[in-house]
Formats: C-alpha cells, structure tokens, sequence
C-alpha cells in the first residue's frame, strides 16, 4: 500500500480523536447518547470556513468553532434535563435544527477554502512541508486534549461528572445537581467534536454541509476499536485507547476503500463494524452455552 | 429539627392509578432521636422518606428542617443537612469509580465542587484512616473499583460515605433488607455505632419489627398514608412484637394482612 494513503490517514485518525473523545465523554462517561454530534461537527467546519472566507484569522475562526459547538450542546441538554425529552429525541432535535442553522452560516451546501489561509500554514512556517505540520499539530492537539480531559476527569468536578454518567441518584443525594452535570458535559463534548469539525475542514479544504452525516457512528466505531485494544479502568489508558481507536479506525477506512469499495460503502461498512461490536456479547455467551451443552453430552456419553 | 407538618403526597393524581401516599401525615423529630418506621406495603414509609429528602414534591402542607422551610428545594439542595442510605446496595456508590474516588465523592457532599485535583495523600490518609474503623480491609484497596466489593462492604462503605461529612439527619430506607441475616447484622450494628457516636438524627424504615422495637428510641408504624402509632420511652420498651401486631390490628381495625412480611 501507498505510504502517503497511510499517513493521511493517519493525520485523519488524530484530527477525528478529538471528535471520538467528545462521543466518548457523553456515550461512555456520561451515558448519554448523544446525536447532536452529527451536526455540531459541521456546525464548527461551517463557523471556521465561514469566518476564514470573510478574513478571519484561522486561528481565531478555529477558537470560535468550539464555543459554537457548546452551545448547541447546551441546547441539547436542556431540552433533556428542563423538559425531560429523552437523550436521542433531544440530540434529534438539535441536530436537524442545526442543519438548516449551517446551511445559513455556510450560505451554500459547500464551502471551498482554496488559497485561503489554514491553521496547519503557521506550523509549515517553521520550515516543515504542509504534509509534516499537518501531522504534527494534529498529534499535539490530540495529545493536549487527551492530558485535559484527563486532568480535568480527576478533578472534584470531573469526577462528579463522571459519577453522574455512573449513578445519578446517589449523585443528587451528595449534593450535585445532576441536570447541570449533564448539560455541562454535554457543552464540553460538543465544543470538541466542534473543534474537530473546524480543523477537519481546514485539513480537507472545504466545509460541506453533508460531512456530520454518520459521524457518531464513526465515533462509535473508534470508541469499540480502542476498547477492545486497551480495556482498562484507569481513565488516562481510557483516553489514549479512544485515540488509537480513531486512528485505527481511519486506517481500516483508508485499507478498505484500497480493496476497490466506494466512498458511498462506508457508512455501511460502519455501521456494520458497530453492530458487530454491539452483538458480540450475545454471541458470546451462545457459544459458550453451545460449548456447555457440548461438554455435558460427552459427560454423559462418559 | 425535622418537622413534617400535614404532608400530602399524591402520585398520578386525576389519573386511574391515582395514589394517596402520605394522608396529612405530621411528625416532629428532636434531634438525636432514631426512630424506626415500620408498616406494610404501601403504607407510606419510603415516600415519606422521600419527601423529607426532597425527590418528591408535595401536594400539601411544609417541611420544616432546623426551623427552615425547606418544603420548595429540590433533592440536591437540602444534601447538606441530609444524608440517604438505600435498600440496593449498589445505589450508595458509583460502581465503576474507586474506593478512594467515591469517598472524595462523598467528602463534597452539599459543598461547591472545584477544578482542583481531587484526590491527595492527606484525603487518602484520611480515607485510610475512616476505613480501617469499617475492619473490613478496605483500607488497602483504595483503588478498587468498587463495582469488586461485595453488597456488604459496599453497604458500609456508604455508611462511612455519610458520615465523612456530618449530616444533620441520616435516611435509612431499609437499608440491610438486601443483605445476609450476616452481614444485615453487622451493617446494623455499624450504623447504631456511627449514629449514637455522632449524635445524628435519623429515620430508619424497616420490615423487622424486632429490629423496629430494638434499634433507636422510637417506633412509628404506619398505614395507608398515616402515623398509626408512635411508641417512645416506656411505652415502647414494654413493647413486644406480638403486643406490637396486636395494636396494629386495634388502630387499623383490620387484620394485618402482611404478618409474615413484617416479621421476617
């Protein structure tokens, strides 16, 4: 295979960490699945191009990106706490609303960003080539939010968070207000998978309306792949493992669409890796149960 | 120091399944006093728990704690003052966080909730210290996940999790009926000590009519939404578990249908 392929991958694999830590904040710490996700990503990739285009400076268009991102995470969670909307209906909600709020931000359905400045430009300024600087800074930004998160998860707050994904109920009766908790994660995770969209965009060179379609699935997908290579209770391998798992799951992207599939297969393709994931539990305990039975009969044979 | 005065409480009221839960029902608690609820199913005990704590608006009347109204805040805001320990032992703590993580949980109970690093050796020394009174071994296994521990210990961690912070007043909403005779024993034990030593104020709803007339100061019993007895002092230590059925039956004018879920 095309080394280069792999290294874009690569790249890819770090700039969606940040996208993947978001989903892992609200689906596994929080345990709430949220699908604001698929708009909040263009949301960011939207608000940075835009900005970009009318003469923003990239670095500040990437900064606003993420408080866009809370906010329709804020939205998210208040129409679940205030007026008890379930998770997935509110996540809907929000997330359709956003499609039209991007459609209007971005003006058009695709938003090109040729030879207009990019974030990766003021790494390549040291004298690394664009593909370099890509890589480089996508790898310190996912590094930089793996060490936040973890701070920020052992600290009283965070770990009330934590405790309120885990047990809301004795959460409330130690004091925390449990609805707050929720819709404060569920702020901090949309202003990354935000900020992913933003540098994504940057990345790609365009923002299109269509790019959030899917992604929680993806996100979902990385989430497992890094499970399954580092399961671990301590939070810190917890981060590192979601990280390797967006990598991980780009490369098997950028492998299977080697084998000759269509860019359109890989939703797919996604979605069955998940549902894969999803079930192996109860395929599990099937062969188990067949080799139970299978052990008895030869006992009684004996 | 806690006042219940003519609470109602409905549940799914204008609908078929209405509930008459708490019927006016009036208490005055001085502190220091433990007192035992007992009564049959659905007479009322862990609603009226529920109320004090705050999960459950009322319908009618005031919740009155140290002189305060505290009848309109939620759960989360009378924290401070009361401490909830539940039937599921699995309830008092967060399954997949540590030992040592849940009590710097717990160690916050009501209190503003910073950015700064929550655990350090003086909390884990603290913590080292508050377990090894449990003699249960926990003192070595801060960083268990606690979802390794067994119901009992998890039962006395959170026993130990409520009086890290003092409460005014502890809810106990049968809180060993889901345990071994065993370690029902023990947990019940454990919190008789961390009660009296600490002088908090407590309710306890139990099955055990034994225990009901055995543990704290006070028995209340309960029916269909009312205090039907409330036995303190003399009255209550010449009390016996038949003579307690008996009166049951006297006050209720009916026959108690539940005997064997009382007595066991």
């Amino acid at each position: 295979m095309n080394l280069t392929v792999f290294y874009g991958a690569v790249i890819l694999g770090l700039l969606y960490a940040l996208m993947v830590l978001g989903v892992y904040l609200t689906f596994r710490i929080l345990n709430f699945p949220d699908l604001t996700v698929d708009g909040s990503i263009t949301l960011g990739a939207a608000v940075a191009a835009s900005l970009i285009i009318s003469g923003v400076n990239p670095v500040v268009a990437t900064l606003v990106a993420p408080l866009a991102g809370a906010l329709a995470g804020l939205v998210t969670g208040t129409l679940h706490t205030k007026f008890s909307i379930p998770p997935l209906l509110a996540g809907i909600l929000t997330m359709i609303g956003l499609y039209s709020i991007n459609l209007r931000i971005m003006g058009r359905p695709n938003l090109p960003l040729l030879r207009q400045p990019v974030i990766f430009e003021y790494v390549a300024r040291t004298g690394l080539t664009m593909r370099n600087s890509e890589f480089i800074l996508s790898l310190c930004v996912a590094l930089l939010f793996i060490f936040i998160l973890y701070y920020f998860l052992n600290t009283e707050t965070g770990q009330a968070l934590r405790a309120t994904g885990d047990n809301e109920v004795m959460m409330r009766s130690l004091g925390v207000n449990t609805d707050r908790m929720k819709i404060v994660g569920l702020g901090i995770s949309n202003a990354l998978v935000a900020l992913c969209g933003a540098l994504v965009a940057q990345y790609q060179g365009f923002a299109d309306i269509s790019m959030g379609i899917g992604v929680i699935i993806a996100g979902l997908a990385s989430v497992i792949v890094g499970e399954v290579l580092l399961g671990s209770s301590r939070i810190i391998v917890w981060l590192m493992a979601v990280v390797l798992g967006s990598v991980l799951y780009r490369l098997i992207i950028a492998v299977v669409l080697r084998l000759g599939f269509q860019p359109t297969d890989l939703k797919l393709f996604t979605a069955v890796i998940v549902t894969i994931a999803l079930i192996s539990p109860f395929i599990k305990s099937y062969l188990e149960k067949l080799r139970e039975r299978y052990r008895e009969k030869n006992k009684l044979k004996a | 120091m806690l006042e219940v005065l003519e609470v109602t409480k409905i549940f799914n009221q204008g609908s078929v399944n209405e509930k008459l839960a708490l019927n006016n029902v009036s208490l005055k608690v001085p502190p220091g006093d433990f007192i035992a609820i007992i009564g049959g199913n659905g007479a009322g005990k862990s609603t009226l728990l529920n109320c004090v704590a705050g999960v459950y608006p009322v319908e009618r009347g005031r919740i009155f704690l140290n002189g305060e109204d505290v009848t309109g805040l939620p759960d989360h805001r009378r924290a401070r003052d009361i401490a909830r320990i539940f039937q599921d032992p699995m309830m008092g703590t967060a399954a997949s966080m540590t030992v040592e993580e849940n009590l710097a949980l717990a160690l916050k109970r009501g209190a503003k909730r910073t950015l700064r690093w929550s655990l350090n050796e003086t909390r884990r020394r603290l913590f080292r210290e508050k377990l090894a009174m449990l003699k249960l071994g926990l003192e070595d296994r801060l960083g268990t996940p606690v979802k390794l521990l067994s119901g009992g210990q998890r039962q006395a961690m959170t026993l130990l999790m409520t009086t890290l912070i003092q409460p005014r007043l502890v809810l106990l909403d049968e809180h060993t009926a889901s345990l071994d005779p065993k370690t029902a024993l023990k947990v019940l034990e454990l919190t008789r000590r961390l009660v009296e030593e600490n002088n908090i104020t407590s309710l306890m709803v139990t099955h055990n009519m034994e225990q009901a007339l055995r543990v704290g100061n006070r028995t209340i019993m309960m029916h269909e939404g009312k205090i039907i007895l409330d036995l303190q002092g003399e009255q209550r230590e010449n009390m016996t578990v038949p003579g307690l059925i008996e009166m049951f039956h006297k006050v209720s004018g009916e026959k108690m249908q539940t005997d064997r879920i009382l007595l066991t």
